[in-house]
């Protein structure tokens, strides 16, 4: 994460030199800093810093779709009269290993609506999560492994 | 154009609150109740800031406003986990339509250890 800290030490360097720390132009300044980076990056030695940089913007916006659409779901049930849910809790088998990558994984599933971590195994192997929309218990575990835990394995390693 | 932004943020996030409102009374357990409590409101909440910071629109502001998103997605689940938890502990009853438990007999009643399950098999295969 040097990478990152150059790109920021940039920013606020161009910020301090152009005199304005507006939020637009320290957002410039991080821009231009990244693509400074990108041509000296070499030299600085080898670092994921930009594929990094892709996928976190990337998976932001999947969260963000992913939140709004599954609320709007939850919303539909909230407000209907009958019921459409199907609840159940889901054992999901981790590959996530340091307490960083679970709570990360566990807070954004606990943050999508449907699905809520309930309780980690003691020996950090599974996940509970209590789900609003169970058809298939498979299929949920593999939403939560190849959606979630897929991309933030990628992010954080 | 910067007043319709904050509005629609502002309204947006309203909607969610009132939903997560409206879920709380409605919802038939302790768990589904939890679901629309913790992310509506966390969503709702982050609208209100995102609006906050749309309107005035200086980096002060942002910063705080931004600050302040992430602290709600850092705590709002893990009070939802720890709630969740006691309940299930304690032994809340769960809706008639439950349908799957993959957690019932994992618990420990003494210790409250949970196990994963995985070495449960481990034992079958020696028995």
């Amino acid at each position: 994460m040097n990478f990152l800290m150059w790109n920021i030490f940039l920013a606020l360097a161009w910020a301090a030199l152009s005199g304005g720390f507006s939020l637009l132009n320290l957002l410039l300044g991080f821009a231009m800093g990244f693509a400074i980076l990108l041509f000296v990056g070499p030299a600085l030695g080898n670092s994921n810093y930009f594929d990094k940089v892709g996928k976190a913007l990337g998976f932001a916006l999947f969260f963000v779709k992913e939140l709004v659409a599954a609320n709007l779901r939850v919303a539909y049930d909230v407000i209907t009269p009958r019921y459409n849910m199907k609840p159940g809790i889901v054992a999901v088998p981790l590959d996530a290993k340091t307490d960083a990558e679970i709570t990360i994984l566990a807070n954004l599933i606990t943050l999508t609506p449907g699905t809520l971590s309930l309780d980690l195994s003691d020996d950090r192997r599974v996940l509970y999560v209590h789900a609003m929309y169970l058809g298939d218990p498979e299929a949920l575990r593999r939403e939560i492994k190849d959606g979630f835990e897929r991309r933030v394995l990628e992010l954080l390693r | 154009m910067k007043e319709w932004i904050t509005a629609l943020l502002m309204l947006s996030g309203a909607s969610f609150m009132l939903l997560a409102a409206i879920g709380l009374v409605r919802m038939p357990d302790m768990y589904t109740r939890m679901q629309p409590a913790t992310k509506a409101a966390t969503l709702g909440a982050g609208c209100m800031l995102l609006a906050v910071a749309v309107h005035f629109g200086s980096v002060g502001v942002t910063m705080r406003a931004l600050a302040g998103i992430v602290f709600l997605i850092l705590t709002a689940p893990v009070a939802a986990h720890m709630i969740g938890r006691a309940a299930y502990v304690l032994g809340v009853p769960q809706w008639e339509g439950t349908h799957l438990d993959e957690l019932k007999g994992r618990y420990d009643t003494h210790t409250h250890r949970l196990s994963s399950g995985a070495e449960d098999e481990g034992a079958e295969q020696t028995n």
